[in-house]
């Protein structure tokens, strides 16, 4: 007998007999905020993370003035050209000098501060672990109530990594002390961006950013 | 309506002025109070130990000491609890199921089923912290947990908000034991007297004159900690209170 | 305390010892109360750990109180958790063959010793010489870092707690904050004798700086990674784990193989079950909303392999046990230990068990009878740690229970039995009770029968004994009322 066998035996002969049914899980949507954005940009700010809350109408002159003192940029968002291909990345290890990764996140959750990112988004999962700095690209009408809608979102079900981040790396294993940056990024700024942002040329697909010299 | 006196062993023993606040405090409602002479003890401290079949005994002899009346009412919510929710030492038989459901601390006795509204002979001007034993609070539910999400209720605050001049301070950590636990008071006797030493503190913190619990076994533990740390705050049993037991 | 050099430092500010947990003498009961009592001897380290985990209890209840549904929220927890693990070899194979349909590679280990095998194995064929690892108590029960150096493989745990505490050559204290019961100068020595860091420097920002710099590069060159998890979800086959520093995102995307050990009760049917357990953990935890990571693995990354190790290890037996199942439910939040007065005073190292706290009073004698036969007794019963679970395991009753097993199994050297049958024979005679209670001055002697074997001295040592009264309420009572004395 495998030790598969053993253990789904050993199971069987010990189910507690009793008759607990799975309960329907409900959305609890009725206390949902008023204004979702402002609900996420609160709680994205007590996680730790920034709301990029004056971003001017061209993405391209917010996202260079975040990038500007940037020793790395790499960019796995549409919208947004660094210097390192992510696309081309084989070996995660490549990434280890990334300052500032860009992404464009599935959704936000306004209950937890929290962004949504997949395989998909991040092209190489470690860009989000790797970079010192993430910023993320939200649009904020994909910002849902709370985690039970956002579970109801198709990831789950179609990605092989989805990842909610909810502020940046954190840690308080020192005497209660909040250190963010713990062994992840240093800080998350997201920045409210629609999907299909104006000043962007769509036939000609995205134009890249410019790194200041 | 016939009462009996349930007067727990250690009460009996070392807190006699509280067994005769009870006594007195249930007369004043014109019951018939009577006290079983051959009992003893309700069986609690072996059976907290893991020594169910050691207090079949005295469980045994609780029942029969204590049958026939409408009522059990006894100034200890640790040991009522126990009757209530334990007492497995003896065969659950529908004559002691009876007992058991007629068992009543006494707040929640005055609280549910005497609904007292007043204590007109009762007199306590002084700054008075209420201590909740766990057995009390999350057993027989005397109050609300801090630990849930349910609204505030607390039937001895309630009756202790009825006594002229006496005034309700509040400690900082409202409902951490203070960790008598019975048998744990001398197996982990550091720790049990760290909790009652902070217990105390906290309540000294908050101004507090005295202690007031339906606990006479944590008051002793409380006070026993108080005199060694020279805390001066003093204590007293909730039925003494009632009863118009002067400061 | 801020950094200067030694000689500047007074006498009065000189570091405090870190006590240390309980003495292991081979299968002997632990004494807890004895490595209490060390803890409570260092003041500084027990002020601080009372502090810092009843601020996280406080946190708890903010959080609570800003939840209206909070409370329905731990009645679906325990439901579905009970509902899974009264069907758990259902969902078991269906969330093997989701996995498998998904590329992940599941194993089955019986026990501790077949887990560490299987990992060694695997490690062994990739060739991978050095693991990193996310916290898992898992592996910590299983004994893992000892089979792996014995193989030759060095393990680097990434989150900070952990590997404070695997540099110190000491467990973890605690399921969610493995290094609560250090001080920021106990850290800064341990790190000064291993990573190189400045001992004069106890600052926790500069402290944990140390550890991200030092770690990164055994990151980046290791053979494998290692996480636990904290949820499994059968209808997607996906693992769920939750960390707050995404140590375990970067353990699991960074080298080829991606290994996960997980105790089979961490499994939940659907992924709108998580939802419930998501929104509780870390409330419960920590007292925020949510953990700055909540990752879900459903398949290897890219150009990797991804490899699931399902343990039982005593679990599918605890299953059977009707009065103590249902601590399977447990998600491993450490709100209990948050919340228990005793953990507080005591340092969860204090238990000698993987397992500390209110939840490890439970389960620990189904690990070893014997060896944690002392520790249902390391309780008040107060029912604090039951309130706080966020998936209702009655925890308090269930010490309560393991006292009854305990004394039939014969397995409570400190309480004599003796004792315990005298006390018992004496309150069910009321003639010979009533005589020995009345004695002159002898209440006190008599009583202390229901206590251990050294009666009433040791409540002596810190507490000042009860006062005897002139007469008993039973003396009274008949010299006053009247009626057979």
């Amino acid at each position: 007998m495998s030790s598969r066998d053993i253990i789904l035996a050993s199971i069987r002969a010990n189910l507690p007999k009793l008759e607990r049914s799975l309960p329907a899980v409900p959305k609890f949507e009725e206390n949902a905020p008023a204004d979702l954005v402002e609900a996420f940009g609160k709680t994205l700010t007590r996680m730790g993370g920034r709301l990029v809350t004056d971003p001017t109408d061209d993405l391209r002159v917010t996202v260079r003035g975040l990038l500007e003192d940037s020793r790395l940029v790499c960019s796995a968002a549409p919208e947004i050209e660094g210097e390192l291909d992510v696309a081309a990345v084989a070996d995660p290890r490549v990434l280890a000098d990334v300052d500032h990764a860009v992404v464009r996140a599935c959704c936000g959750v306004a209950e937890t501060g929290s962004v949504l990112l997949t395989d998909v988004d991040l092209k190489v999962n470690a860009l989000a672990y790797l970079a010192q700095h993430l910023i993320v690209l939200l649009d904020p009408a994909d910002i849902v109530v709370n985690i039970h809608s956002a579970y109801a979102r198709p990831e789950f079900r179609e990605r092989r990594y989805a990842v909610f981040h909810s502020g940046p790396s954190a840690t308080a294993d020192i005497e209660g002390v909040l250190i963010l940056g713990a062994q992840g990024v240093r800080s998350l700024s997201v920045l409210l961006v629609p999907r299909n942002p104006i000043g962007f040329d769509q036939a000609q697909g995205a134009r890249p950013v410019q790194r200041l010299v | 309506m016939k009462i009996g006196l349930f007067i727990p062993c250690f009460i009996d023993a070392f807190f006699p002025e509280v067994g005769i606040a009870t006594l007195q405090l249930l007369e004043r409602f014109d019951l018939e109070v009577v006290y079983p002479p051959d009992q003893t003890c309700c069986g609690q401290p072996m059976a907290n130990s893991g020594f169910e079949t050691d207090a079949s005994g005295a469980e045994a002899l609780f029942v029969r000491n204590f049958d026939g009346f409408d009522y059990i009412v006894g100034p200890s919510g640790s040991c009522v609890h126990h009757i209530r929710h334990h007492f497995t030492g003896v065969e659950q038989t529908a004559a002691v199921n009876e007992i058991r459901s007629r068992t009543y601390e006494l707040v929640e006795f005055l609280h549910d089923i005497l609904k007292v509204d007043a204590f007109p002979w009762a007199r306590f001007p002084h700054k008075v912290g209420l201590h909740n034993s766990c057995g009390t609070l999350r057993g027989l539910r005397h109050a609300n947990a801090s630990e849930l999400r349910e609204p505030h209720f607390s039937k001895p605050e309630s009756l202790l908000c009825k006594v002229e001049g006496l005034e309700l301070v509040a400690a900082s950590r409202p409902d951490e034991c203070c960790g008598f636990g019975g048998l744990f008071s001398v197996v982990n006797e550091s720790v049990s007297a760290k909790m009652g030493s902070d217990k105390v503190r906290d309540f000294a913190q908050a101004r507090a004159e005295y202690i007031v619990s339906a606990d006479s076994s944590c008051l002793m533990h409380q006070r026993g900690c108080a005199e060694r740390d020279n805390v001066a705050i003093k204590f007293i049993h909730i039925a003494q209170i009632l009863n118009g037991a002067a400061s | 305390m801020t950094s200067g050099t030694e000689g500047d430092r007074p006498d009065n500010a000189k570091p405090e010892p870190q006590p240390r947990g309980a003495r292991h003498n081979g299968n002997r009961p632990i004494d807890q109360a004895e490595a209490a009592e060390r803890f409570l001897a260092a003041p500084r380290h027990q002020q601080q750990h009372d502090t810092r985990l009843w601020t996280l209890r406080q946190r708890r209840d903010d959080q609570m109180w800003a939840m209206p549904e909070w409370e329905e929220m731990r009645s679906l927890a325990s439901a579905i958790k009970e509902h899974t693990l009264s069907h758990l070899d259902t969902y078991l194979e269906m969330f093997e063959a989701n996995a498998k349909a998904n590329g992940v590679v599941v194993h089955w280990a019986k026990d501790a010793a077949e887990h560490n095998a299987i990992v060694v194995d695997l490690l062994q064929r990739r060739g991978a010489k050095t693991l990193i690892k996310s916290k898992s108590m898992l592996t910590e029960e299983c004994g893992l870092r000892a089979d792996l150096a014995k193989a030759g493989v060095e393990v680097v745990e990434t989150d900070l707690g952990e590997r404070i505490q695997q540099l110190d050559d000491e467990d973890p204290s605690h399921v969610v904050v493995p290094a609560v019961h250090k001080l920021r100068t106990d850290v800064a020595m341990v790190f000064a004798s291993t990573i190189g860091s400045d001992p004069n420097n106890d600052d926790p920002p500069y402290l944990a700086g140390a550890q991200r710099d030092a770690t990164r590069p055994l990151i980046l060159n290791a053979g494998a990674g290692m996480t636990g998890a904290n949820f499994l979800v059968a209808e997607t086959g996906a693992v769920v784990v939750c960390t707050n520093e995404g140590n375990a995102d970067l353990c699991a995307n960074i080298p080829r193989l991606h290994i996960v050990s997980v105790g089979i009760e961490k499994l939940i049917p659907r992924t709108e079950d998580l939802a419930i357990f998501v929104r509780m953990l870390s409330r419960s935890a920590l007292g925020s909303p949510i953990t700055q990571y909540t990752s879900h693995f459903r398949g290897p990354r890219k150009g990797g392999e991804m490899h699931v190790v399902l343990v039982d290890n005593g679990r599918s037996e605890r299953l059977g046990m009707e009065e103590f199942w249902t601590s399977l439910k447990c998600i491993r939040c450490g709100a209990c230990m948050n919340t228990c007065p005793v953990y507080r005073r005591s340092g969860g190292l204090s238990y000698g068990a993987t397992y500390s706290g209110p939840i490890g009073l439970i389960i620990d004698p189904t690990f070893n009878a014997r060896k944690y036969s002392n520790l249902p007794f390391a309780s008040t019963l107060n029912g604090s740690c039951t309130n706080v679970c966020p998936v209702k395991i009655n925890i308090h009753e269930q010490i309560y229970a393991w006292r009854k097993v305990l004394v039939r199994q014969h397995e409570t050297p400190f309480v004599k039995r003796a004792a315990m049958k005298a006390a018992g024979a004496l309150f069910a005679r009321p003639a010979v009770y009533r005589t020995a209670v009345e004695r002159t001055n002898d209440a006190l002697a008599s009583l202390s029968r229901f206590a251990i074997y050294n009666g009433l001295n040791a409540w002596g040592k810190n507490r000042e004994m009860p006062h005897p009264p002139a007469e008993t309420f039973h003396q009274w009572y008949f010299r006053n009322r009247g009626g057979r004395p």
